[in-house]
């Protein structure tokens, strides 16, 4: 398995569900349509969930540094949920995880999003 | 100890980089390191294979990657080889940088150093090779003098 991924509405906030791998090929186009269908459709508050995302590689971080720069050149947001050690290990090590909103509570996490 | 010592011929395509990554994991795990340095080895090699066949290779079906592993007594030692132009390593960006920070791409290198321990790059007019080494722990022969 490659990448899933699938989306639901909380209070404004569009969660999308991510689980498998973020790499290069079908995981990383996977997150890329997924991003910019949604910001195509004005859902601009996006909340992407890696709790099930059990590997990425820099193909994988260069996607969600494109997912989250989009979104703000759009007027939109874009933040992280549920990291696991993989993956918040990597962004540690390339400085990024500073750069995003990394929520560790979902609801805390949509509450966090401007009204 | 004796090196064992197993290569491969590949082609330029999605495929061998994921056949790279699982090979490499299968070769750590056989080499006794845990799980997360198994994940480094292979994420390493993956990086490495990413950047034979896209930026080396350029998924020319005519050229091919290699890649050896070599067991020896200390160390797995790597070898992922293409058929390229030849990558200058001095010409990479440094992706900490903060002008680097939030580009989509240039970090395979980065973290190929990042998770071995020596890591060398020899470009040529034929090709790139990368050589990485991961030392391995908890080796007896590691950490004990030989007896007198």
């Amino acid at each position: 398995m490659t990448m899933k991924s699938s989306t639901r509405q909380v209070d404004g906030v569009t969660i999308v569900d991510l689980s498998g791998r973020i790499t290069l090929g079908e995981g990383s186009v996977v997150l890329r349509e997924t991003v910019r269908d949604l910001l195509s459709k004005g859902q601009k508050k996006i909340l992407l969930n890696l709790g099930d995302v059990n590997y990425i590689d820099s193909s994988g971080i260069g996607e969600l540094v494109s997912a989250f720069t989009t979104s703000k050149n759009q007027g939109g947001d874009l933040k992280l949920l549920n990291l696991t050690k993989k993956v918040h290990d990597l962004l540690q090590i390339t400085k990024l995880y500073t750069v995003f909103d990394v929520k560790d509570d979902e609801a805390a996490a949509v509450k966090s999003f401007s009204k | 100890m004796s090196a064992d010592r197993v290569s491969y011929t590949l082609d330029s395509t999605l495929e061998t980089v994921n056949n790279a990554e699982e090979t490499a994991s299968r070769m750590a795990a056989e080499a006794g390191f845990d799980d997360e340095e198994i994940m480094k080895i292979s994420m390493a090699v993956r990086e490495a294979a990413v950047n034979a066949v896209l930026h080396g290779n350029a998924y020319d079906p005519s050229k091919k990657v290699t890649l050896a592993f070599e067991r020896t007594a200390h160390d797995l030692v790597i070898v992922i080889r293409d058929q390229g132009k030849g990558l200058d390593a001095s010409k990479i960006p440094d992706p900490l940088a903060p002008d680097n920070l939030m580009k989509t791409s240039g970090r395979g290198i980065f973290l190929i150093r990042s998770f071995m321990d020596v890591v060398e790059i020899h470009p040529s007019q034929t090709g790139t090779e990368l050589r990485m080494i991961k030392h391995v722990h908890g080796n007896p022969a590691d950490s004990k003098e030989a007896p007198q």
